[in-house]
């Protein structure tokens, strides 16, 4: 699976256009149908590490590959998008097509690795360099600001690395394995996970991306290409959540229980603050990508949540959220290839010209705002059950998203769908075409199924998290509920006080 | 069978929606229009079923959902006593208003959409009502604020509509953030959301506690109160109602089957399908009374001022609906769905009728502008009148024989008195002042639209359709206007629904009023409470019909014998008139402490948070700490990508020399 986008990124670097253009698109094909094969064979209650590959490098390094449900979802979730990638790249970019794809498939590559990783050291070289593609995306087919942009990114994510490259190094002197499984049962001492925990923190809340660490991603989707933006809001920024769930719970339980409440505290402002941020942006890309961290901090609360309803919700987020706004993002690249602008004042009455898009365009609005039957509902409405069941407080916090969630949402829509066509040249535009159509409908489905037919998606990870969930069981922190019965005495007496009230009802 | 009734709609709207183009308008509208006729075909002998006593409750699964943990949740349809009421409601008033629609929007190029997003909604609203647990319900409670979100909006291009869709959407959102609360902290404290599991452990609970929010609050009455938000965003109650009128901007047919008949009367299903749950949270239920009290007097104040016809109508049914929650609130939930069963016949009538006269007053609402219209479009008067009669509640007390509004209302008041508390005592004397109201702004109705002289020709759409300006129309005040009545695919709704308004409340009111066999403990049933409704006061049963008549006479003489006395009475007391026609302000003071800061803190918090501070001191200010060290170190001249690379690289290289190094050791 590794090895067929390698062949595929070789290929592309040395042929023409669109010779690079249609390798790609059949090696994510190809890699889909490997991930759909993946997929029915994995044995849902089986053993908790499948497809094991292992190879012994030099000097303690490993090539050790194996998934669980969780990994299985999200490496789904990646081959299913990349093929849409490749093709909203198809007439969009023309300089240098064959590197591009290259990059693309490389990209594919790691981040296939990032979840299957087994050995540390190799999650942690999969984990950085499916930065890099991104970097050249960016930085060489990106925007006008893209250096800026480019930096940005560089920059955050370096001083995370570095700190999580050092909490790793600390982790197999300790332990003594580079095995991934094997850590994720190891007890570390009480004292030193909380160190390890901020260090590991560091690289993904960046990676996350959580508040205040979020300001890179605004403007790396701004400059970004299209499909650029896809991949990176549908998956890379997974990579945090995976992160956490992979490493910084199970194998740091009591530090991640000691630090909730930073977790919790960071969620809760994110939540409110960027979809304020969102709500007065008038540029659409970057309405997207405020949203984009509110739905995370949906994810990072829920994961810290310490329970089933909490893991699960997070992960239906991710994975919803992996696709409505890769589909927010397509939907952004179609008109814009159309206008080349990203302002939502520019156009206005899109609804009249473009009746497809705009179906398409409100299915996915509301899919971001979580409308039950979309996939995003059943994460949502996991997550924030998981959450209340940790702190009412959080829970309410976080809920108060779905209600600017659709303010900023539905305001973004009027503006670019409904009303009267303002602008000539958009009220001129075609509407989509066959290439376009199939890459939406796709998205569409996944959508619509994850919301109506979850148990596809959440059967494979049961397991997985039920074995987190006890993992965690020992230290998780009881609810801030505290549901009391009242006492012997105290029913006897309100059971009197009723049966009066009764009689004297009766009598009047 | 029920699995027909409930997704021929959906398929319905699926093919009409996604077909439109292959299909054309009359396709569609035929299938739409088809499918819900065989859902109500299919729904009246569910009615009937349980009227008969020959039905049992059943559950159908459908479709596994979600199973997470402790908490699972699967499609099903729960048909009941309670069920079977709204489903014959919904199916009903949904085929007529789909029939009326072929002449109302007759002259739209758009109509497949319109008739694929009318049963979507019905679709979505017969999920609701069949719900088996919590989060189906959730699923139909959003999915009929969707549609009503895009009928609200469906003529796209006017700024009005479109605002009013997106306040709708947002308001339903603040009141979905308590039902979504109360689903979580229900699924804490049982452990379930299916309904049924839900309601006969609830009683146990009452008298525990917990905490929310910090607050040490009692189990079941924080549930309830949370739950309970969520019924007063969808019904539109006192707080969170700003978006019904508005609403109005939706073509006339939508808001008579959705901002009517139906989707606003969820939040009343709900209280009842959670009847025992709220009857162990009993300040919960004094909540719901003061709510339901408040909104019924407070919307029918504002009703007596709007000049819109739509709008007063709609009004009309805010306060409608608040006499259905005190009459929940108090404990007579039959009586709230017997009210929900007859104003869904009523008020979808009314609706209809407004309509009937916007359609023939070239799509004039303001009732300023009407007059005289009794002999012109006499079918569209008659069924206005029995509108009005049913919702006035005019009948017979000593015959008990009435129009429907007459048997409903009536218990509805009784039912409050007799409960006999200081909050009940409270709500029935809202629930009679505004009946008095209700009484004088139906009238008002009428008299302004079907009696005097002809005020037509003021009206801009008039002008635009004879041509003329009221000076060169001169004495003319028709304006040479000449209404027509509907086509005939209108008026048979307008019939169907008068008979309903007519016989509903006479023909069921045994069986809602008085049967615990017919709801069969599909809601809490409260013998005590039906006894002592029956043994109040000669002038308790009196009183509805006395307000009524002073409300009429009030009207008579305001707008047929003095027609100058509304304008001296705005005179003399300005400032009520100016506080109840602008709506006691509630959208200024929405509008200035929730909508205005959320804009500015947005912007504050990107322009200072994000820019000013975050950026500024994290990577700008590293950059310029980066610039500034360069300066020294200018060898060192990489991109930031190969020196990014590179410290990987190093780490790497570190990475294996130190394994190298401890391996060995």
């Amino acid at each position: 699976m590794l090895l067929v986008p390698l062949v595929g990124a070789v290929a592309c670097y040395f042929v023409s256009a669109n010779a690079a253009r249609m390798i790609a698109l059949i090696t994510t094909l190809i890699e889909l149908v490997l991930g759909v094969v993946l997929w029915v064979n994995f044995d849902i209650g089986g053993a908790q590490w499948q497809f094991m590959e292992r190879a012994d490098l030099f000097a303690g390094f490993r090539y050790a590959l194996g998934i669980d449900g969780i990994a299985l979802m999200l490496i789904m979730l990646t081959v299913f998008l990349m093929p849409i990638c490749i093709g909203a790249s198809w007439n969009s970019i023309n300089k240098r097509v064959g590197e591009y794809m290259a990059a693309f498939l490389l990209m594919e590559l790691l981040m296939v690795g990032v979840f299957a990783a087994q050995d540390l050291f190799l999650f942690y070289i999969f984990f950085e360099a499916g930065l890099i593609p991104m970097y050249l995306i960016i930085g060489i087919w990106g925007g006008d600001n893209r250096i800026y942009a480019a930096y940005k990114f560089f920059l955050y994510t370096l001083i995370g690395s570095v700190l999580m490259l050092i909490a790793m190094f600390w982790m197999v002197r300790e332990a003594g394995t580079t095995d991934i499984p094997t850590l994720m049962n190891y007890d570390f001492p009480a004292d030193a996970q909380k160190l390890l925990w901020l260090a590991f923190f560091a690289s993904f809340a960046v990676k996350m991306p959580m508040w205040p660490v979020h300001t890179w991603l605004p403007d790396a989707h701004v400059q970004a290409p299209t499909a650029g933006s896809v991949i990176l809001a549908g998956v890379l920024l997974k990579m945090g959540g995976y992160g956490f769930i992979r490493f910084s719970i199970p194998m740091l339980p009591e530090a991640s229980v000691y630090f909730a409440w930073l977790v919790f505290a960071m969620s809760m402002i994110a939540v409110v603050v960027t979809s304020l941020i969102a709500l007065v942006q008038s540029d659409m890309k970057k309405l997207i990508a405020y949203s984009s961290v509110a739905h995370m901090a949906i994810v990072t609360a829920a994961l810290f949540a310490f329970n089933v309803q909490g893991f699960e919700g997070a992960m239906m987020v991710m994975l919803g959220h992996g696709l409505v706004s890769g589909a927010l993002f397509l939907c952004v690249g179609v008109i814009y290839d159309r206008l080349h602008t990203r302002e939502i004042a520019r156009y206005g009455g899109i609804a009249i010209n473009m009746p497809k898009y705009a179906t398409f365009f409100l299915l996915f609005t509301m899919a971001s705002i979580g409308l039950p039957g979309t996939s995003n509902f059943i994460g949502e409405f996991l997550g924030l059950a998981g959450i209340y069941q940790a702190s009412s407080w959080v829970a309410f916090v976080c809920t108060t998203g779905i209600i600017l969630g659709a303010a900023y949402m539905l305001y973004l829509y009027r503006r670019v769908a409904f009303g009267e066509q303002k602008n000539e040249d958009a009220a001129a535009m075609p509407d989509m075409d066959a290439r376009e159509w199939i890459m939406m409908i796709a998205l569409a489905a996944g959508t619509l199924w994850m919301g109506i037919y979850p148990e596809s998606f959440l059967a494979p990870m049961r397991t997985d998290i039920e074995w987190l969930d006890q993992r965690l069981e020992a230290v998780a922190p009881a609810g801030d509920a505290h549901l009391a019965m009242p006492s012997a005495e105290e029913q006897a007496a309100a059971a009197a006080a009723a049966e009066h009230h009764d009689a004297g009802e009766g009598a009047h | 069978m029920i699995q027909i009734l409930v997704f021929l709609p959906l398929l319905a709207a699926i093919v009409a929606g996604l077909f439109n183009r292959q299909l054309g308008n009359l396709p569609a509208k035929i299938i739409t229009t088809g499918a819900l006729f065989i859902s109500c075909a299919l729904a009246w002998p569910i009615f009937i079923g349980f009227l008969t006593g020959s039905a049992e409750a059943y559950v159908a699964p459908v479709l596994k959902w979600v199973q997470s943990g402790d908490m699972s949740f699967d499609w099903a349809l729960r048909v009941d006593t309670l069920t079977a009421v709204m489903l014959v409601v919904i199916t009903s008033v949904s085929a007529l208003v789909h029939l009326y629609s072929w002449g109302y929007m007759d002259e739209e190029p758009d109509q497949a959409r319109f008739f694929a997003y009318l049963s979507l909604f019905t679709f979505a609203m017969l999920m609701l009502v069949t719900a088996d647990n919590l989060v189906q319900m959730f699923f139909g409670w959003e999915g009929v604020g969707l549609a009503s979100y895009l009928l609200i909006g469906f003529w796209f291009r006017k700024p009005s509509a479109n605002a009013a869709a997106m306040k709708a959407f947002v308001v339903n959102r603040v009141g979905d953030l308590g039902f979504m609360l109360g689903i979580f902290g229900t699924f804490l404290v049982f452990g379930t959301t299916s309904i049924s599991e839900i309601l006969s452990a609830a009683p146990g609970m009452a008298g525990s506690s917990i905490t929310f929010m910090s607050m040490r609050l009692q189990t079941m009455d924080i549930l309830c109160l949370l739950l309970f938000v969520g019924a007063m965003g969808k019904s539109a109650q006192l707080g969170l109602h700003t978006w019904l009128p508005d609403a109005m901007e939706g073509p006339t047919p939508v808001s008579a089957l959705i901002h009517a008949a139906t989707m606003v009367t969820a939040g009343v299903f709900m209280v009842c399908r959670l009847s025992p749950m709220f009857e162990a949270a009993p300040v919960a239920l004094a909540f719901v009374t003061f709510i339901g009290a408040a909104t019924c007097f407070f919307a029918a104040t504002i009703g007596t001022t709007q000049t819109d016809i739509k709008r007063v109508i709609a009004y009309s049914t805010c306060s409608q609906l608040g006499y259905m929650f005190f009459a929940a609130g108090v404990g007579a939930y039959n009586a709230a769905m017997f009210h929900l069963f007859t104003h869904a016949f009523f008020k979808a009538l009314l609706f209809l009728g407004a309509g009937s006269v916007i359609h023939a007053m070239h799509h004039e609402q303001d009732m300023r502008y009407y007059g005289g219209l009794r002999k012109k479009i006499p079918l569209t008067f008659w069924a206005m009148m029995a509108g009005t009669l049913a919702i006035t509640g005019v009948g017979l007390w000593f015959a008990h024989a009435g129009f429907a509004g007459f048997h409903s209302k009536d218990a509805i008041l009784e039912s409050a008195f007799a409960k006999g508390t200081e909050l009940s005592q409270f709500a029935f004397f809202m629930g009679i002042v505004a009946a008095l109201l209700t009484s004088f702004y139906s009238w008002r109705l009428m008299f302004l639209t079907f009696w005097g002289k002809p005020r037509w020709i003021e009206s801009e759409h008039i002008q635009h359709s004879v041509h003329k300006t009221p000076e060169e129309a001169g004495e003319d005040t028709t304006g040479g206007y000449h209404p027509h009545e509907s086509p005939l695919v209108m008026l048979i709704p307008l019939i169907v629904l008068s008979i309903g308004a007519v016989f509903a409340g006479f023909a069921f009111t045994h069986s809602f009023l008085d049967s615990s066999d017919f709801w069969d403990n599909s809601l809490f049933y409260n013998e005590h409470l039906v006894h002592a409704m029956h043994e109040v006061p000669t002038w308790v049963k009196l009183a509805p019909g006395i307000v009524m008549l002073i409300g009429l006479a009030i009207a008579w003489n305001n707008y047929i014998r003095d027609p100058g006395a509304p304008a001296r009475f705005v005179g003399q007391f300005g400032f009520v008139y100016t506080f109840l026609k602008n709506k006691w302000y509630f959208d200024e003071l929405y509008h200035t402490i929730f909508v205005k800061p959320a804009f500015w803190l947005g912007r504050k918090f990107w322009k200072i948070g994000d820019v000013g501070i975050i950026d500024r001191f994290g990577p700008n200010g590293a950059a310029w700490v980066v610039a500034a060290s360069s300066r020294f170190a200018s060898k060192v001249q990489t991109g930031y990508l190969y020196s990014y690379a590179l410290i990987m690289l190093l780490g790497l290289v570190a990475a294996v020399s130190w394994i190298i190094a401890t391996a060995g050791q």
